[in-house]
């Protein structure tokens, strides 16, 4: 990019004139820096050294229980991407889109007619879920630029995208007849598909199967921890500035020389992707997926999830979501049915009391204490 | 000529139930910019209401108005309790009516479990051609177009309604002149969900009672509001028609789920050639 990107670099501290040459010299010292920044809360030592204890604490977590309870959190983590796309969709970009679960149900079918066709020999799984994020970022490519290049405004995008989650819902309801099979994979309606093989990491001696246990649960920590700190990296960098300066007066933006539209599309387009890799994980999770998935009330979870941790911080996003996962499986002990509703509730008081969710709101007031008391400058 | 009325009846039912569905969300909508998700639970409880009422005893004409005034009533409560802290902020709006609408829906489930005992469709059928046809079909496009008329005569005929777009239109200037805009918010709300709980009523007898019956409703309103745009007459009602062409032609192709994506990709091409819908393309040229 040639032009200075000059929120960015203000907000660095470094000055415009040197920034050119310094990003030609180090690139990964740059982007690295980016892992802290304006668009993303937690700087310093304290905030670094609390991650690497949660980590930590992640990692030894499956010398105490047993590998089933270690599956089932390997579980909670598969939903993190599909929350923390929302994040920067609606929390960075401001525009909020109901209808995750599209890209969500597309990746995972996707997963399920590939696995089922050719097999997991090779790695192909791995494969597979590469095409299945790329198919769901495809349909966000397509319904963004419809959207966005449509000047849709902020309410709009909410119906659209909800609708087009329910009528795919619809759609795949209906296909339990066996005319509807994409090659060997049959579609099998409302009853869902299955069958399809897990995640298969092939390696010499025998392939790893990632079934829901140990070694699962390592590799989606890994790549939660690495989706989320690419994320830091990325809402830091000009491109998550630009977000941010739409999101707060998109005339603004635009008067500033930013290709508005493209910068919501893209933004969408990562959004739909990781809701697309939680797809997959879910489909080789549990090696099933159905058109529930892609329901009125799966569509509204992942908003809930965001809304409660705060959409307009990654972390926050990410700590909210893990809780409310967990605090929802536990509900359903009781019945799902009361759990959503509790949902709900959640819902209508956070929008109500912390519109800004309740995990940013501690998180700001933590940070706020911690620099009245002096623990950093 | 058989071929034509069974066309004009399949465009008039669709066209009946686009209007009757998405009139309590499009002026919501139209007059306070909320998306109202929980437009689908106020249908259910209008439904579940009449069918109730019916089953006591009442007429049904009686029963559907009972169901009409109960959903009205709950949604000037919540307007008042939460929707009216909001109207600053148009996508918690949003957010807040859907926590609403699950709440609905898993309660009703829990308390009166998944199904109900519906009424019959009333009225029987007449026959043309050697293909009969509910009697109660036809009286339900009258009623959309009754529904049309009465809303124009309220809106623009009356002081009630001139009070109410001058509050929309300029909400201060409206208070200045000594306007209560809190109790004309607080009704326009109650009006769009008393006109939800309307169509839960007058379509109850031809479907049946689940708590989740509101989703079935749920693409086509927020299709015909979308495509319409803000305003109900200009907008709103000729979506309907044209979206009934659509929805008749494809339903009468290759079934119902195809009717509902003939829809969803209509308002996708739409979205992107008229970002204002259709009213605002239609008073964008008078401006």
């Amino acid at each position: 990019m040639t032009r200075p990107e000059v929120n960015s670099d203000l907000n660095r501290g470094a000055s415009l004139i040197d920034a050119t040459p310094k990003q030609q010299r180090n690139t990964l010292a740059l982007w690295l820096s980016r892992l802290e920044g304006p668009q993303t809360l937690g700087s310093g030592r304290w905030f670094w050294l609390t991650l690497a204890l949660a980590v930590l604490a992640a990692v030894i977590y499956p010398l105490f229980v047993d590998g089933w309870t270690v599956g089932n959190t390997a579980y909670f983590l598969v939903w993190t991407f599909m929350a923390m796309g929302l994040g920067v969709i609606w929390g960075y970009a401001g525009s909020l889109s109901f209808g995750q679960t599209a890209f969500f149900g597309l990746a995972g079918y996707g997963y399920g007619v590939l696995t089922l066709n050719f097999g997991a020999a090779y790695g192909f799984t791995l494969l597979a879920l590469a095409l299945s994020v790329g198919l769901a970022a495809l349909l966000a490519v397509v319904l963004g630029y419809f959207m966005f290049y449509g000047r849709v405004q902020g309410v709009f995008i909410g119906i659209v995208t909800l609708s087009v989650t329910l009528v795919f819902q619809a759609f795949m309801a209906q296909t339990a007849g066996p005319e509807w099979a994409i090659g060997a994979a049959r579609l099998n309606g409302f009853n869902g598909m299955s069958g399809m093989p897990p995640l298969t990491i092939p390696w010499p001696g025998g392939d790893v199967l990632l079934y829901a246990d140990i070694a699962l649960y390592y590799v989606l920590l890994g790549l939660m921890l690495v989706v989320y700190l690419g994320l830091r990296m990325l809402l830091n960098a000009p491109f998550g500035n630009v977000l941010v300066a739409i999101r707060e007066n998109p005339e603004r933006a635009e008067m500033l020389g930013y290709d508005v539209r493209r910068y919501q599309l893209l933004g969408f387009v990562l959004g739909g992707a990781l809701a697309g890799l939680s797809g997959v994980l879910y489909t080789a999770w549990g090696q099933y997926i159905t058109p529930s998935s892609m329901s009125i009330t799966a569509a509204a979870l992942p908003v809930i999830w965001v809304a409660f941790g705060g959409r307009k911080d990654v972390t926050a996003t990410l700590i909210g979501t893990l809780v409310m996962i967990f605090l929802y499986q536990w509900l359903t002990i009781y019945g799902s049915q009361y759990a959503i509703v509790v949902m709900g509730v959640i819902l209508v008081l956070t929008v109500l009391f912390a519109p800004e969710g309740i995990v940013l709101s501690l998180m700001r007031w933590i940070s706020a204490r911690l620099a009245s008391t002096g623990g950093r400058p | 000529m058989l071929t034509l009325f069974s066309f004009l009846f399949q465009f008039g039912d669709a066209f009946a139930f686009l209007v009757i569905a998405s009139m309590g969300l499009a002026i919501i909508f139209g007059m306070m910019g909320v998306i109202n998700l929980a437009h689908g639970e106020f249908i259910m409880c209008g439904a579940y209401t009449t069918v109730s009422l019916a089953q006591l005893g009442l007429p049904l004409p009686l029963a559907i108005l009972g169901g009409s005034l109960v959903a009205g009533l709950i949604g000037m409560v919540l307007e008042r309790t939460i929707i009216r802290h909001l109207y600053h902020r148009p996508l918690d709006s949003i957010v807040a009516t859907w926590g609403l609408s699950m709440i609905a829906t898993q309660g009703v489930l829990i308390a009166l479990g998944s199904t109900m005992q519906g009424v019959g469709t009333p009225l029987g059928s007449f026959t043309v051609g050697g293909f009969s046809y509910s009697t109660y079909r036809v009286v339900l496009m009258g009623i959309a177009v009754l529904l049309l008329v009465g809303l124009y005569l309220v809106f623009y005929h009356t002081r009630a309604g001139v009070i109410a777009r001058a509050t929309i239109q300029l909400p201060r200037m409206a208070r200045a002149t000594g306007v209560d805009t809190g109790k004309v918010y607080t009704l326009t709300f109650g009006l769009g969900a008393a006109l939800a709980g309307l169509a839960g009523g007058l379509y109850a007898p031809t479907m049946t009672l689940v708590p989740t019956m509101g989703a079935t409703f749920m693409v086509e309103s927020f299709v015909t509001v979308v495509i319409g745009g803000g305003d109900i007459f200009l907008g709103a009602a000729p979506a309907a028609a044209i979206l009934a062409v659509i929805r008749s032609g494809m339903t009468a192709w290759q079934g119902q789920l195809f009717g509902q994506i003939g829809l969803l990709i209509t308002v996708i091409i739409v979205i992107r050639l008229l970002p204002g819908g259709l009213s605002g393309w239609i008073l964008g040229g008078r401006k």
